[in-house]
């Protein structure tokens, strides 16, 4: 499915996505949260493309481990700790392979889900991240067709995102708007489809 | 002594509540980590792991965090530093940090001054 050096593309891909959408990202993060979201992912995603040449050689999980430490370290808001996390659990669950198939992409993903929900003490329905990657890897499980699974996870996180516009939040600053988070979608559910479209848009082509 | 590290979103506020604790208790040990390198408003991973670095004289230390990302981020530390003696106080932030403060500099264990910053939780300031 992907060696070294097409997740380390995929990686790079990630950063001009992020860098490209980093507006409006901000934009929703303004409206319920610190209005940093899109600021500090370019700036963390761009530091991990500037990373990628010194790890060319690396294996999958040890690129996926360089991502998750220089996420924590260059984000400096939430989504720092929550996706270098999920990033540092996607590498440990694929470890030294070179070469990933569809398998060890779920079982990174599934990682990647369960480190976020523990580094944010969170849960699928609270307004975050969760509500478009957890449907998404049900998606994707439900399918004995990988690609088709990855078209149809998209679609799932689509709907996260939209779901996510309906619930009140519990986790962060958006807690304190109480119901006035209620029509506006969740920053770090809105950056979690973007990564997946960009994954899915490179793995299928 | 066990040492006290303070982590908030502003470099402001963790200096001066570094600075209004240590004058309670001017030979306590407190290091702080407040804001991004290029001043902004977040919570730097690196930042912290250093001031828990130095903090740390072999006797471990107590983490106040003001919240969010800060949470989340000394959390990280505290994995990063598995060798280190470093408790995590879920206490409010300038309360907290002076009443561990004052503590440390009495020579308490980090189990002592832990509860001393988390005592703090349930205290009224009216009647």
């Amino acid at each position: 499915m992907a060696d070294s050096k097409k997740v380390a593309e995929v990686l790079r891909k990630i950063a001009q996505a992020v860098e490209q959408e980093k507006d409006a990202l901000t934009a929703l993060d303004r409206a319920i949260g610190d209005g940093d979201h899109g600021i500090n992912l370019a700036r963390g995603f761009g530091a991990v493309a500037a990373r990628l040449d010194e790890a060319a050689n690396a294996s999958v999980g040890a690129i996926l481990k360089m991502a998750g430490m220089t996420l924590v370290s260059t984000v400096g808001g939430a989504s720092g700790p929550l996706y270098g996390t999920a990033f540092l659990k996607a590498g440990a669950a694929v470890g030294e392979k070179t070469e990933m198939d569809s398998n060890d992409f779920i079982r990174a993903f599934d990682a990647a889900i369960a480190g976020i929900a523990m580094r944010g003490k969170a849960q699928q329905g609270e307004k975050t991240m969760l509500d478009a990657l957890i449907p998404a890897l049900n998606a994707l499980r439900e399918d004995p067709d990988f690609a088709n699974g990855l078209r149809r996870a998209v679609k799932a996180a689509e709907a996260g995102v939209e779901y996510t516009k309906t619930i009140l939040a519990t986790k962060g600053r958006a807690s304190y708007l109480g119901n006035r988070s209620i029509g506006h979608a969740d920053p770090g559910a809105a950056s979690s489809l973007l990564i997946l479209q960009v994954i899915a848009q490179e793995v299928l082509g | 002594m066990v040492g006290i590290v303070l982590i908030s979103h502003s470099g402001a506020v963790a200096q001066s509540v570094a600075g209004l604790a240590k004058m309670m208790a001017p030979d306590a040990r407190v290091t702080f980590a407040g804001g991004l390198p290029d001043g902004s408003f977040g919570t730097s991973y690196d930042a912290l792991y250093e001031a828990v670095r130095q903090a740390d004289d072999g006797d471990g230390a107590v983490l106040l965090m003001d919240m969010g990302s800060a949470v989340m981020t000394a959390e990280m530390v505290q994995e990063a530093l598995p060798q280190t003696q470093l408790l995590l106080a879920d206490a409010p932030f300038v309360e907290g940090a002076i009443a561990a403060t004052l503590t440390a500099g009495f020579g308490a264990s980090a189990e002592e001054v832990l509860a001393a910053a988390e005592a703090v939780r349930g205290e009224q300031k009216l009647n």
